[in-house]
C-alpha cells in the first residue's frame, strides 16, 4: 500500500480527507481550492459520505456546525474571501466545543484580490479567525504529502480537544502534482466516542445541547478559561516543526508551506557558497512552535532570523515575540500572489549577512518588494 | 393540564401574552403524539426563543443568526433518520436568513420549520422587521413602517410556495382555541411529512408581541386580528399530498411536466414559450 501515486494537492488532501473517516464534506466553489469540492463531489457518494454544495460559505459552515453537533466527522474548504465569510460559523463552532476541520487554500487578499498564491490570512487564522476568545489549531502543509498526512491529524486533533482545525495552504501546494504515498484509511476504532452529539435522546438520556450561548459572564468565563485550559495542553504537546541545517547556522530563515521549500532552495545555493544559514519550518503555525525557535536560539550559534512569507508580513510578529530581542529579526515576503524565487530569498540572506550584525540591510514589511524591484534595476 | 413529555419542566421567560409559550406546546404535543421526541433534534434561532434549547425535551442546537435553516441541514444529512426542526422568528428567518431558508426549501431538506411571525424583533427591544406592516410603528420605523424608504413586507410562506422542494407550506395563527387547534393540525402534518419523507415542510404562525406592540395581551390578539392577519391570510400555500402527490419529487415532475406542455402548445400555437411580456411588446 505504500506505492506512490502522482496527485494534485488539493486532490490528495480530499482523499485523505476519505479516509481519515471524513462523514460529510460541505463547500462553495473558490478557486484555488474547488479541486477539493469536486473530488469529495465525485467520492463521497460512492462511499456512503455526505457531500452537499451549499449556496454561501456562511451556510457550508453552519451545515458544519449541524452534523458536527450530530457527531459526524466533518470537512469544509475554502480560499480566502470565502474563510472570511466563514468566520462566523467558525467563532459558533469555538463555542459550541465543535470539532471541525476547515481548508484554506490561501490566494491573494485583501477583498476579492487575486487567484495566485498567498499566505497572507497568517494573521486571521492565528489571531483572529472570528470574534471572541478562541484558537483554532493551525497545520501548514509545505508538501503535496504534506497536504495528505495533515488531515489525518487534523481530525484527530478536532476530535481530541472538542476544537476546530485549519489546514492552511495556498494556491501553490493546491494545484501542484508530486508523488503522495496515501494514508491507510483509518479504523473505526480511531474514532472518538461522542456522547455530547445531538442524536436523538432515545427517551433514555436527557437531551444534549450544542451552543455557544451563555448569558451568565460568570459562567461564560469559566467556559472559557475550561477551552483555554485545553489550548495548554495544545500548546505543550502538539507543537511541531521541522529544522533543516541549523545546527551551525548563523543565519536561520523561518518560513512555512510554499515558502519554506523556496527558502530550503535558497539555503542548498547558500550553502554551496559556504553560508551558514539554515531553515525553521513551522507545521503548526498555531500552536506555534516557540520551543523549535528556542531551541535553535538557545544553541548560541545563530545570530540573525529572517522571516520570508508570501505577505507583507504577518509571521514575523510571532517570530519576534518567542526571539524577544535576542537577536535581530529581519523580513523578505512578496504579497499579492507573488511567490518569492529561490534567487529572491538567497539574495535576502546575502545582504542580511554581509552588513553583518546591528545593521539589518532590509528592515521593514516592503523589504521583499524592495529588494525585488532593486534586483531588476527600479526605483525601490 | 400538566406539560407534555416534550418539554421540559423549565418555566418559560417569555413575556406575559406572547405566543411562543402556546407553540412551543403545540410542537412538543404533536412530537409525543407522533412519538418522535426521543428522534428528535431542535435548532433555535437568535431572537426571544434563543434559550428554548432549555425548554425543548429533546436533542437541541442553538444556531447562529439567521443560520437554522443551515444547521438542520447538517444534522439532517449527518443523521437522516433523525426528525428535524429548526424554530426561527421573523428576523432571523426572513432577514439575516433569507438565503439559507429559500435554499433549504429549494433542496426540499427533510426538515420541519416553525416560523413566529409577529413583525417585530422582540429581544432587541422592538426594531421593525422585515415582516412589520406598512406604518407600523417600532422602535427603527418612529414615524410608522414607510414601503418608500423600508420597501414591503415579506409574505413568506407565499414566496416559498413556489418552489419544488417544499412538501407543506401553511400559515396559521393561535389567537384563540379554535386557531390553536388547527395551528397543532399543522404542525403536526408539518411533522408526519418529515417522517414520511415527503419534503420541506414550513409552518408560520401569526403571533404576537405585547411588550414591543405596547399593548397588553388581549389587545395584542385583536391587533394581530384587525392588522396582521389581513396581510398574511392563514391558509396552505403548498400541500402536494392534498394536490394528489406522494412527495417532492412527485410533485415537482408533474409541474414540469405541464410547464412543457405549455411550451409545446404555445409554441405550436406560435406564441412566446414564456408566460408574460409577450403582450405588452
Amino acid at each position: 500500500m505504500s506505492e506512490k501515486v502522482l496527485m494534485k494537492g488539493n486532490e490528495a488532501l480530499a482523499e485523505a480527507a476519505l479516509r481519515a473517516g471524513c462523514d460529510c464534506f460541505f463547500g462553495y466553489p473558490i478557486t484555488p481550492q474547488t479541486e477539493v469540492a469536486a473530488y469529495m463531489a465525485r467520492r463521497m457518494p460512492k462511499v456512503g459520505g455526505v457531500y452537499l454544495q451549499a449556496e454561501s460559505e456562511i451556510a457550508a459552515i453552519n451545515m458544519i456546525y449541524g452534523a458536527s453537533a450530530a457527531g459526524a466527522r466533518v470537512l469544509t474548504s475554502s480560499s480566502s474571501p470565502g474563510i472570511s465569510l466563514k468566520s462566523e460559523g467558525i467563532s459558533y463552532l469555538a463555542g459550541a466545543d465543535l470539532p471541525a476541520v476547515i481548508i484554506n487554500v490561501q490566494r491573494g487578499g485583501p477583498g476579492l484580490g487575486g487567484i495566485q498564491p498567498s499566505q497572507a490570512d497568517y494573521w486571521q487564522a492565528t489571531r483572529a479567525m472570528g470574534h471572541g476568545d478562541f484558537h483554532v489549531t493551525v497545520l501548514a502543509p509545505s508538501t503535496v504529502q504534506e497536504m495528505c498526512d495533515l488531515v489525518a491529524l487534523a481530525f484527530d486533533l478536532a476530535d481530541r480537544y472538542r476544537t476546530q482545525v485549519m489546514i492552511l495552504a495556498d494556491g501553490l501546494l493546491g494545484q501542484m502534482m508530486e508523488p503522495v504515498v496515501l494514508p491507510e484509511p483509518a479504523g473505526a476504532d480511531a474514532r472518538a466516542d461522542k456522547p455530547w452529539a445531538l442524536t436523538g435522546t432515545g427517551g433514555v438520556r436527557p437531551g444534549n445541547v450544542a451552543n455557544s450561548l451563555c448569558l451568565v459572564a460568570d459562567n461564560l468565563e469559566a467556559r472559557n478559561v475550561e477551552r483555554f485550559r485545553r489550548y495548554e495542553v495544545i500548546r505543550d504537546s502538539e507543537q511541531r516543526a521541522e529544522t533543516y541545517l541549523v545546527d551551525d547556522a548563523e543565519t536561520v530563515i523561518v518560513a512555512f508551506g510554499a515558502c519554506a521549500r523556496v527558502a530550503k532552495s535558497a539555503i542548498d545555493t547558500l550553502r554551496r557558497d559556504g553560508v551558514a544559514v539554515g531553515l525553521i519550518r513551522p507545521i503548526t503555525l498555531w500552536p506555534w512552535p516557540a520551543d523549535a525557535i528556542n531551541a535553535v536560539l538557545d544553541g548560541g550559534v545563530v545570530r540573525r532570523m529572517l522571516s520570508v512569507e508570501m505577505s507583507m508580513g504577518q509571521m514575523i510578529d510571532d517570530v519576534k515575540l518567542t526571539v524577544n530581542g535576542r537577536i535581530p529579526v529581519d523580513f523578505f515576503g512578496r504579497s499579492g500572489g507573488v511567490v518569492p524565487t529561490p534567487a529572491e530569498v538567497e539574495g535576502a540572506v546575502r545582504r542580511l549577512v554581509d552588513a553583518g550584525d546591528g545593521a539589518p540591510a532590509a528592515a521593514g514589511v516592503t523589504a521583499g518588494v524592495a529588494a525585488h524591484n532593486a534586483n531588476n534595476g527600479k526605483e525601490a | 393540564m400538566g406539560r407534555p413529555g416534550g418539554l421540559t419542566d423549565k418555566p418559560f421567560s417569555y413575556c406575559p401574552g406572547c405566543t411562543h409559550g402556546i407553540v412551543h406546546r403545540l410542537v412538543a404535543e404533536s412530537l409525543d403524539e407522533l412519538e418522535l421526541t426521543g428522534r428528535t433534534i431542535g435548532v433555535v434561532p437568535v431572537g426571544c426563543s434563543v434559550t428554548a434549547y432549555e425548554f425543548f425535551n429533546c436533542d437541541m442546537a442553538q444556531a447562529a443568526h439567521g443560520r437554522a435553516p443551515a444547521v438542520a441541514t447538517g444534522i439532517k444529512r449527518a443523521r437522516p433518520d433523525n426528525i428535524v426542526f429548526a424554530y426561527q422568528g421573523d428576523g432571523d428567518l426572513a432577514a439575516i436568513g433569507t438565503a439559507e431558508t429559500v435554499h433549504a426549501a429549494a433542496r426540499g431538506e427533510q426538515i420541519t420549520v416553525i416560523f413566529i411571525n409577529n413583525a417585530i424583533y422582540g429581544m432587541t427591544g422592538g426594531q421593525m422587521a422585515p415582516t412589520s406592516l406598512p406604518a407600523q410603528i417600532t422602535q427603527t420605523s418612529p414615524y410608522g413602517r414607510d414601503p418608500q424608504v423600508a420597501g414591503y413586507p415579506l409574505r413568506v410562506v407565499e414566496m416559498l410556495s413556489t418552489l419544488d422542494g417544499v412538501a407543506l407550506a401553511q400559515r396559521v395563527t393561535v389567537d384563540g382555541p379554535r386557531n390553536i387547534r388547527a395551528a397543532k393540525r399543522a404542525i403536526k402534518k408539518a411533522f408526519e411529512y418529515q417522517r414520511d419523507g415527503v419534503g420541506y415542510s414550513i409552518i408560520e404562525v401569526v403571533s404576537t408581541c405585547p411588550t414591543n406592540w405596547g399593548l397588553s395581551p388581549a389587545a395584542a390578539l385583536d391587533w394581530l386580528r384587525q392588522n396582521m392577519l389581513p396581510y398574511y391570510p392563514p391558509g396552505v400555500y403548498r400541500d402536494v399530498v392534498a394536490d394528489g402527490h406522494a412527495d417532492i419529487a412527485q410533485a415537482a415532475a408533474a409541474r414540469r411536466a405541464e410547464l412543457a406542455e405549455q411550451a409545446t402548445g404555445n409554441a405550436s400555437a406560435g406564441q412566446p414559450a414564456r408566460r408574460g411580456g409577450g403582450d405588452a411588446a
